[in-house]
């Protein structure tokens, strides 16, 4: 194994990071002296200029290769880094939402710091790139807090807003004891099973049983995921980590960071601890991670939907109704089948692509009215037509209304759920599931009550959206469209 | 294949959207075109009376064409001597109250419109022979009474015209409900095929091989009679018709009287005679007590009114009651079995001849009454007038001829049913007949009561201008008064048309 | 051709958003056309058929082939009739609307995209196909009621769409699940609706299934007591608004009840037969009684609704032939009167009146002022009532010859409710337009109201003469249902009932 092998292998990794360096290098050097807006429009053609190549590099790749009859697997370093179609194509992914988290940062006014925002923002994806390529505990604990530090420092990036440090305290303090949960947890994987690859864990606790040892290391497992991706009971850094953090890092937060997470909790249960699922099957409790994983999901569902219908201020909205797509993202977790896999993974990034929308259509009303209460999206429709269109794109499309992407994503989910164990055994998940799903569409309604039927102040101006965010959002809204009316344009590669 | 019937039918129909479609203000053009439009009617109905063959026993004139195959619903239109005699009086009534209403002002083309309507619904209600047109003319009849009660009536117009709209529908889901079962188990809504089934007990058990209950015959018979029970009236579903007579303008109460009420008692002899008279045998006694009941109840109230109409509305309950008893008397024995034969001829005989006189007659009498009320402003209660022959004797004299022919004074047309009646059933249900005599008394002290109230003893000073008929309500009042005698002394005239239809009745009795 | 209906519609939607943004009459104008295409595309297409008898495939691509999703359009007899009840409702709608100033553009551009999907609802034989148009339906439902609306139009909208949208997702629930099982018995994930009806499903699934999933599809039906939107709803929406929920979007429901519930669980039907059918005469009767004593004239109409509904449910609950035609046949005639109903009471009354209550009604004469209205509604109430010669006398006979057939006690009850429909009817013409009560002393000095307007009158028209055709022609439908109902995709039904 040679350092060339590596630099072929993480190529759009240190593709990235070299765009990193030159945002950094261009914002410090060269545009000191412009304005905040330029520097940041400069930044973001440099940062999406990086982004793109790498992404390109990977679709090669992938393309390069498509035609094998074996899909390629390529493995550095026993696990450490890992090139297959899906996970190449789920960098992929990344990449975009990446591009379009830059897009709707560029309108911001929340720092003059704008290259080492972006650059926080690349390093991140860095981060969450290996993360996702990453079958080897070390290595996803070093990614995993990699990507966490620069969510930290995003979170805080508002200096003149108090919310945005306290939010970014809380998020770091929750992130710290989770990680510690998640080290503690693997360190004990490592000590029951000698190793720490993933398939080699699987191997070596396959036909042990239940170790004692190995109960808390799944539940570590789940707790350190678990908050990551926002589930209950470790949710509690969600609400105000979205309502105070700089709208462009939430969106980050909420998009970007789940796709990863997902994916490699993914990976972890159904390779690291195929064997102790258990069972969560109605009347058919077998102990095991499943029935965690299932508590947990149908707590999220349920709390974040719950809880969601009595916020005003619709960034708080958007970090419960997180919760609860985290919810019905655990389900394809716990199907544990392939299809059932890329369902959770096609859920899963078009819910990304979904809530950089939203975010973004959110940064352009805070801007405009100076906060984000439901009041402030009154007569949305008449100030900024095609903005709100977008957001009714998006918002319907968490909710699930067909023949949106958010719809299409559930019911592959569902189905892939229900498909799993003897008689529909965890039909009762899907059932509150659907349920919830009903209640959610509460409040996303309230939002577009609020822009479409209410009238707006007498005197409010037309909002003048800037072009670029305008530009990322209605792509999303389009992508939504599309992929909600043609999903195999996306299943293909999942 | 001719179309009288349908013709018949529809000249009224178009005339009505014709003159609703003139607007209020031709006032003149609306009144005289809705009475050509009646007389028109008359002529084509007298063009029937000619043309029927009084040998024949079985429908003519008929019309039969599919409509909805799969629903078995035809269009089937034919009259035997009951419907012939029913057009006839729809026919004749109709012009009389077309005239009767001449001075209604308040959206006269409404008004007349509505009443040719109205005929349009009875001619066809007296020509179908299938469930389904029967059942929508049946129903498309209620409407313009309804507004014509509504719009053009009395103080208590609202609450009279709905409780008349109601009651009759109640009845009518009763019947509709009844058909549809047997539609159900039978396959068919042609009456006369239905009646074939009956007579040859194939009905019976078809019924009871879709349902499986027991008396479910009976239970479906009780849906038909209710139905027509409430539009004859039967006492005690009746009570609805004092209101809507009063409330009514008179010249649409001569209507409703007239023709509307014989909607009822056709229902009875077209329909639930020849379909149900097993059903009829089975629960004879109760049915005869309703008669009975009918006839002395209703006489007696009418003795206790104040208020011309109520009594006269009364008076036609009781009228009516006798034919039920004919009705009754004639299905109490099977045909062929013993020689009551002739008496239930007879008897069938007289309620279709009381059924023609009584149109006549109360129609003409309320024609009387709505003469009164032009005079005397809107009053009518018994007491309010008093001594009247000295002032109008010839409005006395004519009205008395009406009165005493209500009464049943031999040589008027009044007489000969109630005869014909008697004399079937006396044979058939002895002490039923026995005690409808009471209704035959008490009718002759009410109604002379209401000479003597009226017409007789000192003059009430406040009439004593009062006018006589004018030529023009002479020549108005000239065709029922003819008619009474004419029938009185020559009952033939009629009988000779439906005798051979009522043997062929009679032989439906045959279970 | 068929299909086209869909997309002429949405074309219009587009065409709708383009126009400027003031201009009420060309969205009108242009509403209108498309309505109208629709309309006249939707009569050609159903003439053209010459099998109603089979299921005609008018499109059929693939769509999500891993699940079996297919983009599968297709007609049968009974989609035929309702697509031109669609056509009828839309175009006599926008008729009723032409009075809608305030930001018109955008409520005909809702009005359009609730057409456009009831037109893929009756299209669809993809069961999710048919489930993606059926809650497409739901949002312009929602902004038609909450920004052109009136009486608690807010609340009104958030209630119906949310029932709406609990329903559909019951629905959601029995289709996820009847997938997975499909999909053991078939050896491959299929959604397309032949495919599925084909499907034997174990009679303990059925049990469960049919009521989740015909209870989410009756919800949107009206099915008492799960009504409760309806009476809110259709006061609160706006005139066209109104006359499109219970005429047609209340048909979405029954007709899924029929198309996926009933067909793809007929034994889970038969099952729950007498479940189904004591709830639609319980909703018979107590929509009636409801409606008698109502104050607000439109809650009389929205509570009839109810009422009439229950038909098309006992229709459906009969499981024989004749019930069926009945229930179908219902749904086609409510969808005209009770659009013409609420064509009356809130284009032609509301909007010049501008009450509801029936105690300022009285005073007004509108029997004397608006004549047209006042005949046009006295019609409409008899062929509501089930006057014969209209088109719901003959739905309401099959009903019940269907019904006597299975449920005699039921029907004896159900004629009570026709009773009291007769009774409640009355009253509302009495009250509203006939009154005796003295007009007010203010009145005379009013300015009379506006005539009723060519649009109005045309509208009107229409819709009386489609009940009147089918009331007295009902063959022209009947040749539709009738062997559509006799078909294969409804043989496992009918073997549950007896005729």
């Amino acid at each position: 194994m040679n350092y060339l092998q590596l630099l072929q292998l993480a190529a759009p990794e240190t593709i990235v990071t070299i765009t990193m360096l030159a945002v950094l290098g261009c914002d410090l050097t060269l545009l000191r002296e412009r304005s905040v807006a330029t520097r940041f429009r400069f930044g973001g053609l440099i940062s999406i200029f990086g982004c793109v190549l790498a992404a390109i590099g990977l679709w090669s790749r992938m393309q390069v290769n498509h035609d094998a009859a074996v899909p390629y697997h390529s493995d550095l370093f026993n696990g450490f880094l890992v090139a297959g179609p899906v996970t190449d194509f789920v960098k992929i992914a990344l990449l975009v939402l990446t591009i379009f988290t830059i897009l709707i940062s560029t309108s911001g006014k929340f720092t003059d710091h704008v290259g080492e925002y972006l650059s926080l923002i690349l390093l991140g994806t860095v981060g969450l790139m290996f993360l996702v390529s990453a079958e080897d505990l070390l290595m996803i604990f070093i990614s995993l807090e990699f990507a966490s530090l620069s969510l930290y420092i995003l979170t805080a990036f508002n200096k003149h807003n108090e919310k945005s440090s306290e939010a970014a305290l809380k998020y770091f303090l929750f992130g710290g004891t989770a990680a510690a949960f998640l080290l503690f947890g693997f360190s004990l994987l490592y000590g029951i099973s000698g190793s720490t690859n993933l398939s080699e864990i699987a191997r070596s606790l396959s036909g042990r049983g239940l170790d004692p040892l190995l109960v808390v290391a799944i539940v570590t497992t789940v707790i350190g995921f678990g908050f990551k991706v926002a589930a209950v009971p470790f949710h509690l850094w969600a609400p105000d980590t979205y309502e105070g953090a700089p709208t462009p890092s939430a969106a980050f937060i909420g998009a970007g960071s789940k796709v990863a997470s997902f994916y490699i909790l993914a990976k972890i249960f159904a390779i690291g601890f195929i064997d102790s699922t258990g069972s969560a099957v109605w009347h058919g409790y077998v102990s095991g991670w499943m029935p965690v994983v299932a508590i947990v999901a149908a707590l999220s569902m349920v709390l974040g939907n719950l809880t969601a219908i009595v916020q005003f201020s619709v960034k708080r909205m958007l970090a419960y109704s997180a919760i609860a797509h985290a919810g019905y993202m655990l389900l394809g977790v716990l199907a544990g089948t392939p299809s059932s896999l890329s369902a959770m993974m096609f859920y899963v990034i078009t819910y990304a692509a979904t809530v950089i929308g939203a975010f973004g259509v959110v940064t352009v009303v805070e801007a405009a009215t100076g906060g984000d209460a439901l009041a402030n999206f009154n007569g949305l429709s008449r100030r900024a037509p095609g903005l709100s269109l977008c957001l009714l794109v998006f918002l319907l499309s968490l909710g699930g209304i067909p023949p949106l992407a958010g719809f299409i994503g559930k019911f592959f989910l569902f189905s892939a759920v229900v498909g799993v164990g003897e008689n529909l055994g965890l039909l009762w998940l899907v059932i509150l599931a659907i349920a919830m799903s009903a209640v959610s569409f509460y409040y996303y309604l309230r939002v577009l009550k609020a822009a479409y039927v209410q009238d707006a102040a007498e005197d409010a101006p037309a909002i003048q959206v800037p072009f670029l965010t305008l530009f990322a959002l209605v792509l999303l809204a389009a992508l939504v469209v599309v992929l909600g009316c043609a999903p195999g344009l996306l299943m293909r590669f999942l | 294949m001719n179309h009288w019937l349908t013709i018949l039918t529809l000249v009224p129909f178009l005339g009505g959207i014709v003159i609703a479609g003139l607007g209020a203000e031709r006032k003149n053009l609306v009144r005289g075109l809705a009475l050509v439009t009646s007389l028109i009617g008359l002529g084509g109905a007298l063009c029937l009376w000619l043309h029927f063959n009084a040998a024949e026993g079985g429908l003519q004139f008929v019309e039969k064409f599919d409509w909805v195959a799969t629903l078995g619903i035809q269009y089937f239109l034919g009259v035997d001597g009951l419907g012939l005699l029913m057009v006839m009086l729809t026919a004749i009534v109709t012009p009389l109250a077309v005239l009767a209403s001449w001075n209604v002002s308040d959206r006269p083309h409404v008004y007349h419109a509505l009443v040719l309507w109205l005929q349009a619904g009875l001619f066809g209600t007296f020509t179908a022979l299938n469930f389904f047109h029967w059942f929508m003319f049946w129903e498309l009849g209620l409407i313009p009474a309804f507004f014509l009660i509504k719009l053009w009536g009395g103080p208590k117009r609202s609450g009279a015209a709905m409780q008349f709209f109601i009651y009759t529908m109640v009845g009518s889901v009763a019947l509709l409900l009844s058909f549809l079962a047997i539609r159900l188990a039978t396959g068919s809504f042609d009456f006369i095929e239905l009646a074939g089934m009956a007579r040859s007990g194939v009905l019976a058990s078809k019924l009871s091989a879709t349902f499986g209950w027991q008396n479910i015959g009976l239970i479906i018979f009780f849906g038909a009679f209710l139905g027509f029970a409430v539009k004859v009236p039967v006492i005690p579903f009746h009570t609805w018709l004092p209101a809507a007579y009063s409330e009514a303008p008179s010249p649409v109460t001569m209507l409703l009287t007239g023709v509307m009420s014989k909607m009822g008692m056709y229902g009875f002899l077209r329909i639930l005679l020849p379909i149900f008279p097993e059903q009829i045998r089975q629960v004879l006694t109760p049915l005869l007590w309703l008669a009975v009941a009918t006839i002395v109840l209703s006489a007696c109230a009418a003795f206790a009114q104040k208020d011309l109409k109520r009594i006269l509305a009364y008076s036609s309950i009781n009228h009516l009651g006798y034919c039920l008893l004919a009705l009754f008397a004639a299905a109490s024995v099977a045909t062929g079995v013993t020689a009551s034969d002739l008496q239930k001829a007879a008897a069938l005989d007289g309620a279709l001849l009381q059924m023609f006189n009584h149109g006549l007659t109360a129609s003409a009498l309320f024609l009387f009454v709505s003469l009164i009320e032009k005079r005397s402003g809107g009053l009518r209660g018994l007491g309010d007038f008093g001594g009247l022959r000295k002032v109008v004797p010839v409005f006395t004299g004519l009205m008395g001829i009406a009165l005493f022919s209500s009464l049943g004074l031999p040589g008027l047309n009044g007489f000969v049913g109630e005869f014909l009646i008697f004399k079937g059933v006396f044979p058939l249900a002895p002490w039923a007949a026995a005690i409808s005599t009471i209704g035959l008394l008490v009718t002759a002290i009410f109604l002379l009561t209401l000479i003597q109230s009226v017409f007789c003893g000192p003059l009430n000073a406040r009439w004593s201008k009062m006018p006589d008929l004018t030529t023009a309500e002479r020549f108005l009042v000239l065709p029922s008064i003819a008619l009474i005698f004419v029938l009185g002394i020559w009952p033939q005239f009629i009988l000779g048309k439906i005798d051979a239809t009522v043997v062929n009745l009679v032989q439906q009795l045959n279970f | 051709m068929l299909a086209w209906t869909i997309y002429i519609t949405f074309i219009g939607v587009l065409v709708l958003m383009l126009l400027p943004r003031d201009n009420a009459r060309a969205a009108r104008i242009v509403a209108l056309l498309t309505a109208i295409a629709g309309c006249v595309v939707a009569f050609i297409g159903a003439i053209q058929q010459t099998h109603p008898g089979e299921v005609t495939t008018i499109t059929k691509i693939d769509w999500v082939p891993a699940i079996g999703a297919s983009y599968y359009l297709a007609a049968d007899g009974i989609s035929l009739v309702l697509i031109v009840l669609t056509g009828l409702a839309a175009v006599t709608g926008i008729l009723f609307s032409w009075n809608i100033e305030k930001r018109a553009k955008e409520f005909f551009a809702f009005y359009l995209v609730l057409i456009g999907g009831v037109y893929g609802v009756f299209l669809s034989f993809d069961v999710l196909l048919l489930f993606v148009f059926y809650e497409l339906t739901i949002i312009p439902k929602y902004f038609l009621i909450a920004r052109w609306g009136s009486t608690r139009k807010e609340y009104g909208a958030m209630k119906l769409a949310l029932y709406s949208f609990v329903g559909s997702h019951l629905v959601l629930i029995g289709l996820v699940a009847t997938w997975v099982v499909a999909k053991g018995q078939l050896g491959h994930a299929s959604l397309n609706l032949i495919e599925l009806s084909k499907v034997s499903f174990p009679l303990a699934f059925q049990h469960w299934m049919f009521p989740l999933v015909f209870i989410g599809f009756a919800i949107l039906a009206g099915m008492w007591p799960f009504h409760t939107w309806a009476p809110t709803g259709h006061v609160a929406a706006p005139t066209a608004g109104s006359m499109l929920l219970a005429g047609v979007v209340m048909k979405l429901g029954a007709y899924g009840c029929l198309r996926v519930a009933m067909v793809l669980f007929p034994e889970g039907a038969k099952e729950w037969q007498w479940a189904i059918a004591a709830l639609a005469v319980a909703g018979i009767v107590y929509g009636a009684g409801v409606a008698l004593v109502q104050k607000d004239f439109k809650f009389v109409i929205g509570y009839s609704s109810v009422s009439h509904m229950g038909f098309v449910l006992l229709g459906l609950a009969t499981l024989n032939t004749i019930g069926l035609d009945g229930a179908v046949l219902q749904m086609f005639s409510h969808g005209i009167i009770a659009g013409l109903l609420f064509a009356v009471v809130g284009r032609m009354v509301y909007d010049r009146t501008h009450t509801r209550d029936f105690n300022d009604l009285e005073t007004m004469q509108l029997g004397k002022k608006l004549p047209f209205a006042a005949i046009t509604f006295v019609i409409a109430g008899v062929a509501s009532m089930g006057l014969p010669g209209f088109s719901g006398f003959v739905a309401e006979l099959q009903v019940l010859m269907g019904a006597w057939a299975v449920f005699p006690k039921l029907t004896i009850l159900s004629g009570v409710g026709i009773i009291i429909g007769v009774a409640y009817t009355l009253r509302a013409v009495q009250k509203g337009f006939y009154s005796d009560a003295p007009a007010k002393a203010s009145d005379s000095h009013e300015h009379p109201l506006e005539p009723i307007t060519i649009p109005e009158k045309v509208g009107a028209v229409m819709l009386i003469g489609a009940s009147l055709v089918i009331g007295l022609f009902p063959g022209l439908l009947m040749n539709w249902i009738e062997p559509c109902v006799k078909s294969p995709l409804f043989e496992r039904l009918l073997k549950g009932g007896s005729l």
